[in-house]
């Protein structure tokens, strides 16, 4: 026994030698698997759940595995390497985000805030003219993976490929969207299948079906980042971002009745009374498993405010019964960390966020339950992108209308400033992304600027503009423009006429009186970033907070709109041709019948001129004697030619009855 | 006489003025209305056309603009430029009530001669038609009828660019009438460049060049001329040359010089056009870019917005797989009945035209109301052959009816949306029967009066 446990050791030496020698050798490019939650209570009795779940590989040409991966997705890398992909993001949306209310001016929003429906955008790296192929071909396998239409982006009516406008600037990006796509759990379960420890364990058990889908927004999204085909590739990895956000409305336990509604005592939520679940311990193969809450800018302000200067630091203090209690609120944890923001320049409020570990303390008989009491009422308001965009149509009727988009300033003016502004020469800068499908048939030349309720020359406002127009049924209109407005802007307007286009019966979308959607319009501002910069460098490095301290440019989606369009009447088809043929035989049949009249007299003319044509007859007759093998007699002919001739007919007839008959009795008799 | 040529210049002006002031009404929103404006003559399209063309894109780049790059440069200037105060468009506006002017005093000019050919074909024969003496100004009624057609003056308000394409066509059969060949070639290149239809006026302006003006058919001349020369077999078609006929008053048989000339004129002309609007869109994919999205569009009837004809119903309801064969019945329709018309008519080469024009304006593919106001005015010129027309007051009364109704029928559908497209299409549908009707009406009467006037001097003769 001894020696065949020394036999078999022997025989494994080799291959343990050969894996530790591997191991050391793929030290610095390891996958990696990290995942976090944030919490966040949003101003109008709602709360924001963002998941974050972030898998690294490192490149193929480092890879210990060769093209086997132990945690990253292999279908995501077979895609990437498939389709030579640079960046790509897919995000699922259901409802609308609400700038006004849940904040425009953080890294959640630029982000994770997205236009309804399916939005799909990659960068490829493959040489340009091969670019629509490989984005057709990735929208089929994508379609297969999330088990959603996005193979409906295939056809180049649905897509389009923005210069400049868009984020990341590039000749080989595509970008296509379907507002009316519907999410659901069928897409989020191969979403989750990505992931290491799918819903089993770790912060996703948290992602109860009836309670994500329950709330007012929901927005799955996935961001596809890989340096594989750099040439310098120095620390080239595939980064896959997975994000789910939404947006719930807590249960109030707590009678509120005693306070007027504009000073409610906000909800106090726990992660079971959101979601109905409970972290019972972390997804044991992610690097680490964070939980956090955020404090934000503008509910800072207010409960320093309220708390008063001394207790300013309260908030970030624990209280020694293991949780933080303050008289505002009360967490029910303690948090492990708490991060404070650096305060900048122009801000003098900082956010707070608190960390929970989830670590092994947790456990089925012990689970993780944040609890989050309010104490007071209180009421703030979050931070905001420099303008508030909206988009609507104007004009009745189904014939043209007018496309709209307002942009409305959320900031007084002195602090609507830019970080690096010059006095003199204060403008603020936007950029608008617009795709219009090509049944709406804009007409460019008719756009008109309105700042502060008063028109303006468009060259004045409109610093660059690109325009690629639709072309029917081939491609969607696409319109870039880069604006600059004066800083003390209260309001500005866009407006763009537009008609509608009629389609064939087959290119109506099914319940076409409902209407045709417009994409959302993406806003920019190149002037803005966030960047959230926090006090402590430490060495928990969570994929969340190095996304915040990146700079991420500011976005707006505007609403998706609804066109009501006219229909043709579907059940008509055979009706439509059949009477419009009948028209056209009327007018064919009248007038060749009018044309070849003769009445009276030439129809004597005609007869006298008959004589001339006997010749012709004579010839068929003499024919069809020939044919017959009989002699030909002039004589009889000559002189009664119309006799002969039916005589010659009657015959014919009877020879052909004759002859079919005959052939009848032979196959069939 | 001398008095009805003052009322004529009186109610030119009137008509003028009518028009100013039906421009300076703001709200009246013709240029988008489906009757007036088509995808080919909106002029809002052409604005945009010229907006793509200013911001350095092609015109043709997106599905906005198919008409000419030459009307472009044009018109287009004229579409952006603002008079402070005035109604947007007004210097458009005044190009258009400058092409229709023309364009009436040309079809008064053929009217003119026509009249006088007319009548002195009569004389040839012998014959004397009306009982009272008095004689219409067939090119005043004509060019009078043009001017005042409700048709007419809601094509040039609303801004459409049918005048100038209708000017083009006047201009051809105007020099072609006239024997003014470079005139003729000039408006024939014009014309087909700017809408392709009149591509098959090539054959009465032929006509009218090789036989000259509308007269009785050549062999009712020679029954004239048989009784003294003998053994005269008459001919059918008179496109032949005939032997010569030593009678000084019969009209000439077919002479080829001024066809020769014409033809050479023709693509002597269409080089150049060829030429210019290749150098001005030489940056932007060239002339067959141009032939794509103009003739290709016309053909292929690619936009299904309703319009007072019978196609975009039928090319939005029928199965994709049978568009190709329609397309094509369609349009061999048009070309289908040009040998037939021209073999019968081919002696009245300017009725034969109006007969040409009415059915294209019936089966183009996007008709407006501007080509129907051509030839209605067109049958002005014939109003001593169509006296005996047959139901001519059912014709008015329904062309009124249809002009009425069409509109109600689009408001319901399209604004109100309590119709349905099949009411739009179903007055679309007796439009076009009220059009046949008349085309057939027309022609049928004008063969009957060659009849009678064959009878006449038929009569003339044996007595």
């Amino acid at each position: 026994m001894a020696s065949f446990l020394r036999l078999i050791s022997l025989l494994c030496l080799p291959i343990l030698f050969a894996v530790s020698v591997i191991g050391s050798v793929s030290e610095g490019a390891e996958e990696d698997f990290s995942e976090d939650l944030l919490l966040k209570p949003l101003p109008d009795r709602k709360v924001l759940a963002h998941f974050h779940f972030q898998s690294t590989a490192p490149s193929s040409r480092s890879n210990s595995y060769g093209r086997h991966h132990h945690l990253f997705p292999k279908a995501i890398s077979q895609l990437v390497h498939k389709y030579r992909i640079k960046e790509m993001e897919l995000s699922f949306t259901q409802g609308r985000w609400r700038y006004d209310r849940w904040g425009g001016f953080d890294s959640i929003s630029s982000s994770n805030a997205k236009p309804s429906g399916v939005e799909l955008w990659a960068v490829f790296d493959v040489p340009p003219n091969e670019v629509d192929a490989t984005w057709k071909n990735l929208t089929h396998s994508l379609s297969g993976l999330f088990c959603a239409s996005i193979n409906f982006l295939e056809s180049s009516t649905s897509y389009s490929a923005p210069k400049w406008s868009f984020h990341p600037a590039s000749e080989n990006m595509r970008y296509g969207t379907l507002p009316r796509e519907a999410v659901c759990t069928e897409n989020l379960t191969p979403w989750l299948k990505l992931l290491p420890c799918r819903d089993k364990s770790g912060l996703s058990v948290l992602m109860d079906r009836p309670s994500i889908y329950k709330g007012y927004y929901h927005s799955q999204r996935l961001h596809l980042l890989s340096s594989e085909f750099d040439s310098d590739g120095v620390d080239s990895a595939i980064v896959l971002d997975q994000t789910l956000t939404v947006v719930l409305q807590p249960h109030s336990h707590r009678g509120t009745l005693g306070y007027s509604s504009a000073t409610q005592l906000q909800p106090s939520w726990s992660l079971s009374s959101i979601f109905g679940r409970r972290v019972i311990g972390k997804c044991s193969l992610a690097r680490s498993s964070n939980v956090y809450i955020q404090l934000d800018r503008g509910l800072m302000a207010e409960l320093q405010g309220i708390l008063g200067e001394q207790e300013k630091f309260a908030i970030a203090r624990a209280s020694s019964e293991g949780s933080i209690s303050n008289p505002a609120f009360e967490l029910s944890a303690n948090p492990d960390r708490v991060h404070m923001e650096m305060s900048n320049g122009y801000d003098k409020h900082i956010s707070v966020l608190y960390m929970f570990m989830v670590a092994a303390k947790y456990d089925d008989s012990e689970p993780l339950d944040l609890r989050f009491t309010w104490k007071i009422p209180i009421a703030w308001s979050i931070p905001q992108a420099p303008l508030y965009v909206t988009r609507f149509l104007l004009g009745s009727g189904n014939e043209r209308g007018v496309i709209a988009l307002q942009l409305k300033s959320t900031k007084p003016r002195d602090q609507l400033m830019p970080d690096t502004v010059f006095a003199d020469s204060c403008s603020l800068l936007v950029r608008v992304f617009q795709v219009v499908p090509w049944y709406i048939k804009v007409y460019y030349h008719t756009l008109q600027v309105f700042i502060d309720d008063q028109r303006h020359i468009i060259t004045n406002v409109v610093e660059k503009m690109q325009v690629s127009p639709s072309k029917d049924k081939v491609s969607p209109g696409v319109m870039e423009m880069l604006l600059k407005f004066p800083c003390g802007l209260k309001s500005a307007a866009l407006t763009i006429e537009f008609d509608k286009g009629f389609l064939h019966i087959d290119e109506y979308p099914p319940d076409a009186n409902q209407g045709l959607d417009i994409p959302s319009a993406v806003i920019s501002f190149p002037d803005f970033f966030t960047s959230t910069q926090f006090v402590e460098k430490n060495s928990s490095k969570s994929p969340i907070l190095l996304k915040w301290q990146g700079k991420n440019p500011i976005l707006s989606y505007t609403e998706v709109l609804l066109v009501p369009f006219t229909t043709p009447d579907f059940s008509m088809p055979y009706n439509v041709i059949t009477i419009t043929c009948t028209v056209l035989a009327l007018y064919f049949g009248s007038l060749l019948n009018v044309l070849r009249r003769r009445v009276g007299e030439e129809e004597r003319f005609m007869k006298s001129k008959a004589t001339r044509k006997l010749r012709v007859s004579h010839l068929v007759s003499k024919l069809l004697a020939k044919l017959r093998g009989r002699q030909w007699e002039p004589s009889e002919s000559q002189s009664h030619s119309s006799v002969s001739n039916s005589k010659s007919k009657l015959l014919f007839k009877v020879i052909l009855v004759a002859g079919l008959a005959a052939a009848w009795q032979y196959y069939f008799g | 006489m001398k008095k009805k040529k003052g009322n004529f210049w009186i109610w030119m002006m009137l008509s003028v003025i009518f028009r100013l002031l039906m421009i300076y009404f703001p709200n009246l929103n013709l240029s988008s209305r489906p009757e007036v404006a088509t995808p080919l003559t909106s002029i809002h399209r052409l604005a945009e056309g010229y907006w793509l063309k200013q911001s350095s894109m092609s015109p043709y780049t997106g599905s906005m603009y198919h008409g000419s790059p030459l009307l472009l440069s044009l018109l287009g200037p004229l579409t952006v430029k603002r008079i402070k105060g005035q109604p947007d468009h007004l210097l458009c506006s005044f190009a258009f009530v400058v092409a229709d002017v023309l364009s009436a005093l040309l079809i008064r000019g053929i009217g003119q001669n026509l009249q006088r050919a007319y009548y002195q074909s009569l004389k040839l024969l012998k014959v004397k038609l009306s009982k009272n003496s008095e004689i219409f100004p067939a090119g005043d009624i004509a060019s009078l009828v043009y001017v005042w057609n409700p048709f007419t003056i809601v094509a040039c308000v609303g801004l459409s660019t049918s005048p100038i394409e209708n000017l083009a066509i006047v201009l051809t059969l105007y020099g072609a009438s006239k024997g003014q060949v470079p005139l003729a070639a000039f408006g024939f290149v014009m014309a087909t460049h700017l809408s392709l239809y009149p591509v098959i006026l090539i054959i009465p302006v032929v006509l009218l060049l090789g036989n000259g003006l509308d007269a009785p058919p050549r062999k009712f001349f020679f029954e004239r001329t048989r009784s003294r020369v003998v053994e005269r077999p008459s001919n059918d078609s008179c496109s032949q040359q005939e032997e010569v006929i030593n009678q000084p008053e019969v009209p000439n048989g077919f002479s080829l010089r001024p066809v020769m000339y014409f033809l050479l004129w023709v693509s002597l002309f269409s080089a150049y056009l060829l030429l210019l609007c290749g150098v001005s869109l030489k940056q932007f994919g060239g002339l067959w870019e141009m032939f794509r999205s103009t003739y290709g569009f016309i053909l292929t009837v690619q936009d299904l917005s309703p319009n007072i004809g019978v196609l975009w119903y039928l090319f939005a309801e029928v199965f994709e797989f049978f568009r190709d064969f329609y397309l094509i019945v369609f349009h061999i329709n048009i070309l289908f009945m040009i040998l037939p018309l021209s073999i019968r008519l081919c002696h009245r080469p300017l009725f034969l035209a109006f007969v040409l024009l009415s059915i294209s304006a019936m089966l183009k593919s996007y008709p407006s109301v501007g080509d129907s106001a051509l030839y209605l005015s067109f049958m002005g010129l014939f109003i001593d052959e169509l006296v005996d027309l047959e139901f001519s007051f059912f014709l008015f009364c329904g062309y009124i009816g249809i002009s009425l109704l069409s509109p109600v029928m689009h408001n319901l559908w399209i604004w109100r949306g309590t119709g349905n497209a099949n009411f739009y299409f179903a007055n679309a549908m007796a439009y076009a029967c009220f059009q046949i009707v008349l085309v057939v009406e027309s022609v049928s009467t004008m063969l009957n009066h060659d009849r009678k006037l064959r009878k006449l001097s038929a009569m003339k003769l044996s007595r």
